[in-house]
């Protein structure tokens, strides 16, 4: 990577539905993993519902876009951080969260799980060493 | 815009995707390639329903450097490749081959 590499991070803290938060942030990282940024997304608060599995959106009439995460790792973008204690205030734990892959080019391709749960101290530390931040 | 198919009116954006993905039909794809100035082959079909399997798969429809990616992964580099996808789709793989298949205009494509 060059020296032009910046650190993102994009920072969800709202639910999935009922704003347009979720879905925009969602579609920023997208957009923005054309530029060959280092992009990471960050999961607090209601955020964390966003990767839940097994979402049914039927009856509020919008469209069930948890299945895009699944594409982030073909856009590059292979860590998404989820805080702990966000999951814990809300009765969630890992295994509440759909599974999201990427392939690791350095690994012969080997398939590895994009979402690392982490501790508020570490998300912290992960936030210190950026050098864009996008909350949302 | 729209597109007429087998006497049905198909209501689409000003610059031809259609507006329910519902709508789409393998008829109606036809049309749509028409008016884009493209016979579709064999060839066309099978990117067509790539781009469908990516779409019900991942609610998105890729960009195109992921879209060549993918490609390149399930059906080998000789079609995963940007000289292959644009003879088929001149005006772009991603921007074209979207619109065929129904879909909304790729994330990020302008």
């Amino acid at each position: 990577m060059s020296e032009d590499v910046k650190k993102f991070l994009y920072v969800n803290r709202k639910a999935p539905y009922g704003t347009i938060y979720a879905l925009e942030a969602l579609e920023v990282v997208l957009i923005g993993a054309a530029f060959d940024q280092d992009v990471s997304l960050a999961f607090l608060d209601d955020g964390v519902f966003q990767l839940t599995s097994g979402q049914d959106t039927a009856a509020i009439g919008v469209k069930n876009f948890s299945p895009t995460f699944r594409a982030l790792g073909d856009y590059e973008v292979t860590r998404l951080y989820v805080e702990r204690e966000s999951l814990e205030e809300r009765g969630l734990s890992a295994e509440d969260l759909q599974e999201i892959t990427y392939e690791d080019e350095d690994d012969d391709w080997a398939e590895k799980p994009s979402i690392r749960v982490v501790s508020r101290e570490e998300m912290a530390a992960i936030m210190a060493e950026q050098d864009v931040i996008l909350s949302f | 815009m729209e597109y007429k198919v087998n006497g049905h009116t198909i209501p689409a954006d000003e610059e031809g995707y259609i507006i329910n993905l519902s709508d789409w039909s393998k008829e109606l794809a036809e049309e749509i390639a028409k008016s884009e100035n493209i016979e579709m082959t064999d060839e066309h079909w099978e990117v067509v329903n790539f781009l469908r399997d990516y779409y019900e798969e991942y609610q998105i429809a890729p960009a195109v450097r992921v879209l060549i990616k993918a490609i390149k992964k399930s059906m080998g580099p000789e079609k995963g490749n940007n000289k292959y996808l644009y003879e088929l789709f001149p005006y772009g793989p991603a921007k074209q081959a979207c619109k065929i298949a129904g879909l909304p205009k790729p994330t990020g494509c302008v």
